[in-house]
């Protein structure tokens, strides 16, 4: 969720009063964003150095960050904060932007070419005329770039933004994709010109710009866009020229917006215009840019109509469970910056028209009107009901069964322990002294450490970091863990499945064979399924019963290890553990060690 | 003295399904580590460029590293209102690609298995009806049609020679639980792990209300109270989770925990969001309101542990589990 940093005392100056800490976290409450934190500059500077908070300064600007909603673009910068709040409160009405009338023969165009399909394929652009900055809007201007780059962008992958004076360059501007050694150019903070992949190679040691090199590295050609004297204007989404670069004193903005989402790049565009906007000569007024494709296809950006959509009053009262009046609605939407009136009706439903601002990419359905409406009106204030229908509790069966048995472990003294269900690669196998058939397990693709390549096949690994990590734990260890573990499994429509198994373990002085031996036993009791032996003369069991079997798993010291057969189904096995095993994971006491699937026996 | 034990974290899981089972709530089946992309968030109405859906965020898998299977109808449906909308939605507007539904991964969050199970209630329904249908007789010999109207669905049979038998499957109402691991791909810290778990729960029914969901909300805190809670109220406010629009409208609630004098941040609530239930096919007024928070977070605050690793995972020290004590939460 993105955070704003906003100057305290400027955001109260706009505010038009200030508030006490409380005050405007209530403000902040009832509109639905969340004041995080309160800090300095200097403040977040010592915290990254680690240095002493004792050297804080008396006079030091007091900066808010400001917790809003991801899909509110409109609030990423003090500017859309304010106009919002103070809506919110009241104090203005929202505002109306307006698209310059030019006739298109003289609007500033862009011509894109073809090749730019293959990379980056969309391009939309806009001018801010007669805006004056300063220091303070200059780097919000700047930071609102960074904070769309950072979200709804993606980090420059879906969109990427561009913002140059426009007194420096002429139109008309093209799009274009070249390999890049025919591009050079002198790029933005650079006084030397470079080749394009030159500069790629000199950005793999910039901390900021590396992690947008791979949106275009691996491409033929890059994106690139030239003005009619061939200045290059920007290499997107890399880096901007240096030629065209905006300052202090620069009246007029051209903003381009490269993308491989147009519905994105619009979006972009229209918070970065209407933002801005309020700071032009003649306020919320943007000059419109034609896009021409090669393939003689034009639009006109940026589109600022306001969209519209009917909502219906008995929609919105119900869903909220509130009584409304028509114009109650209204005006609580009018606080969340959304136009609306009664629409005329026809057949006696009262509905409301709500027209959407450029600013409100958020609003896609009614349900955000209501919600919009729910927040206008207070969350806190609906009254509370309860839901009347009859339902019935119910257990899942497995976890019924499975709750049984944990207790009759417990019951017979043994400790529950609890452990994850991701391990590393080798401790699933390896460790285990088994080897990967490439059809158990399921490995994870992008561990971010050694401790989550798989998900375990079975709990042993778990259990025995846990007796690892308890050396000085007095012996006898007797612990149990009942829990899931996932196998590849083809009939299902993921490949994968869980299983519910339990394992126990026994460790001390001495194995413990027999005590994990009576504890199968006493697991059998407890379902209720009687020991019933092999016949001696056919070999075959009974599957009316269970019987253990000599077995020769690789995890279990040979000849002191046995399968359990369930029913005539081999469910699980028991033994004592293997010497290199317990080594590898750091155990010097022998141990016994039992685990069987909890599924079976239902 | 020589017993048995069972671990604190799974004492007051127990309390907590307790707790759900008395207010009339199933439980939910969520043997499902492993889940597709498609039902972990595309059908949740999460955009795929959601940043929810980063590599920072999930784990996605080698093997088995795509889902053999989706429903080709749902995923249509899905595909649609992600791209063009539909529904009353303008949708995002991007190109929904099947190869990013088709990864699988780490179930993220227990909302996958609710999403499954509110459409699995209404396929099984329908299947049952098609397999009747093939029982009366030969299914290309009959035609069914079916009708979905604001209050059932109306299945039509018309068998050769014989009347037309119109069979209508009404919209029961559900309350589901569940609560199991989650996987999330981060780092972690002091109260972070890469997996925990997750109590989710949901309520659906028709003509719901948002004054229901603070009703049952508070029900269910009211619950909590004696133990766990300063006060039985919840404070809520709207936050950034529709931006995933799993839920049309989400606030955040926060209450106060014994012991701590400011309001914590426990978990989200919400509303689940039209373009995910009716490309489900959930009847039009049926609406879902679901609720989530972590199993870890109240157990700690319970348990006194301020460090998760010393509750969940192989370096729990045995004696800590040993002396805890029993869990009396929701003893009223």
């Amino acid at each position: 969720m993105p955070t704003v940093s906003v100057g305290r005392d400027r955001l109260f100056a706009a505010l038009g009063r200030s508030y006490t800490q409380e005050e405007f976290e209530k403000l902040c409450f009832d509109f639905g964003i969340e004041l995080d934190d309160v800090t300095t500059e200097k403040a977040i500077i010592r915290k990254e150095k680690h240095l002493d908070d004792a050297e804080a300064d008396e006079d030091e600007e007091v900066i808010y960050k400001i917790e809003v909603p991801a899909n509110r673009y409109d609030l990423l910068c003090l500017e859309g904060l304010v106009q919002a709040l103070r809506i919110f409160v009241g104090l203005d009405e929202i505002p109306k932007y307006t698209v310059v009338d030019i006739p298109t023969k003289s609007m500033i165009k862009m011509h894109v070419k073809p090749e730019t399909s293959s990379v980056r394929p969309f391009v939309v652009c806009a001018v801010l005329r007669g805006i004056t900055f300063d220091e303070a809007r200059y780097n919000s201007f700047i930071d609102l770039q960074d904070k769309l780059h950072q979200n709804i962008c993606r980090r420059r992958s879906l969109v990427a933004i561009g913002t140059h004076d426009l007194d420096t360059i002429k139109g008309p501007f093209t799009y274009e994709a070249l390999p890049p050694t025919e591009i050079n150019f002198v790029p933005l903070k650079q006084v030397k010109s470079f080749r394009a992949d030159e500069l790629m190679e000199f950005y793999k040691s910039d901390m900021k710009l590396k992690k947008f090199l791979h949106i275009i590295e691996n491409s033929p050609v890059y994106p690139v866009i030239y003005d009619k004297n061939r200045t290059v204007l920007s290499l997107p989404p890399i880096i901007n020229g240096a030629h065209s670069a905006i300052t202090l004193n620069t009246k007029n903005v051209f903003v381009e917006c490269t993308a491989t989402d147009l519905t994105k790049a619009k979006i972009v565009l229209n918070t970065m215009v209407t933002m801005f906007s309020i700071y032009c000569e003649r306020k919320f007024e943007v000059v419109p840019v034609e896009v021409v494709y090669s393939n003689g296809k034009t639009s006109v950006h940026p589109d600022l109509s306001l969209s519209k959509m009917e909502v219906s009053l008995a929609y919105i009262t119900g869903s909220i469970g509130v009584e409304l009046e028509a114009n109650e609605v209204t005006s609580l939407l009018s606080k969340m910056q959304l136009h609306a009136k009664q629409a005329d009706s026809s057949d006696g439903l009262c509905r409301i028209s709500v027209s959407v601002p450029p600013t409100r990419s958020d609003v896609l359905h009614a349900c955000d009107v209501m919600e919009d409406v729910s927040i206008a009106y207070g969350f806190n204030k609906i009254p509370k009901t309860k839901p009347t229908s009859m339902t019935q509790g119910r257990q899942q069966p497995l976890n019924q069964f499975t709750d049984l048995i944990r207790l009759e472990i417990a019951m017979a003294g043994f400790t529950e322990v609890l452990t994850w269900i991701l391990c590393s690669y080798n401790e699933n196998f390896s460790m285990l002294n088994r080897k990967d058939d490439f059809k158990t397990a399921v490995i994870i693709a992008n561990p971010r450490s050694s401790d989550f390549e798989a998900v375990r096949t079975s709990l042993m690994p778990g259990i025995l970091k846990t007796v690892g990590h308890n050396k000085d734990h007095a012996r006898p260890i007797k612990i149990f863990e009942a829990g899931d573990v996932v196998v590849l499994d083809d009939a299902k429509d993921v490949g994968a499945v869980n299983r519910r198994h339990l394992a126990a373990l026994y460790c001390s002085s001495k194995s413990g064979f027999e005590v994990i031996h009576s504890l199968v036993d006493r697991i059998m009791e407890v379902v209720g399924t009687p020991f019933i032996p092999v016949d001696a003369n056919t070999g075959i069991g009974d599957d009316t019963g269970y019987h253990i079997r000599q077995s020769n798993e690789p995890e279990f010291f040979p000849g002191r290890q046995a399968s359990i057969i369930f029913k005539g189904k081999h469910i699980g096995n028991f033994g004592m553990v293997h010497p290199e095993v317990l080594a590898k994971f750091d155990i010097s006491d022998p141990c016994s060690y039992l685990e069987l699937n909890l599924e079976s026996l239902q | 003295m020589e017993a048995g034990h069972l671990h604190p974290l799974l004492k007051v899981w127990e309390m907590f399904r307790r707790i759900f089972l008395e207010m009339g709530f199933e439980e939910m089946p969520t043997s499902n580590f492993v889940e597709s992309s498609f039902w972990n968030s595309n059908a949740l109405f999460q955009p795929q460029q959601h940043r929810a859906r980063d590599s920072h965020d999930i784990f996605f898998l080698k093997v088995p590293s795509t889902t053999r299977q989706l429903p080709e109808d749902h995923v249509e449906r899905v595909k649609r209102v992600h791209e063009s909308g539909g529904y009353g939605s303008q949708g995002y507007g991007y190109d929904w690609k099947r190869v990013e539904a088709d990864k699988n991964l780490l179930c993220s969050h227990t909302t996958a298995v609710s999403s499954r199970k509110i459409t699995i209630f209404f396929f099984r329904r329908q299947t049952f009806f098609s397999h009747l249908c093939l029982l009366k007789g030969k299914q290309n010999w009959c035609s069914v049609r079916w009708c979905h109207s604001s209050v059932s669905i109306i299945c039509f049979f018309i068998l050769p020679h014989c009347q037309s038998i119109c069979v209508e499957i009404t919209f029961s109402p559900k309350r589901y639980f569940s609560i199991d691991h989650v996987f999330q791909n981060e780092a972690g810290d002091r109260t972070h792990l890469a997996e925990f778990h997750q109590i989710e729960v949901l309520v659906c029914d028709r003509g719901f209300k948002l004054g229901d969901l603070i009703g049952v909300l508070s029900d269910f805190f009211a619950r909590l109270r004696k133990k766990l809670l300063q006060v039985s109220e919840c404070q809520s406010y709207n936050s950034n989770l529709r931006t995933i629009r799993t839920q049309s409208l989400a606030w955040k609630f926060s209450v106060i925990m014994r012991g701590f004098k400011k309001w914590l941040d426990v978990g989200n609530s919400g509303v689940f969001s039209p373009e995910m239930l009716l490309p489900m096919r959930l009847p039009e007024d049926a609406s879902v309101i679901a609720w989530g928070l972590s199993l870890e977070r109240p157990t700690m605050i319970l348990y006194g542990i301020d460090n998760i690793r010393d509750l969940f995972g192989p370096k729990v020290d045995l004696g800590l589990i040993k002396t805890k004590p029993i869990c009396r939460l929701g003893i009223q």
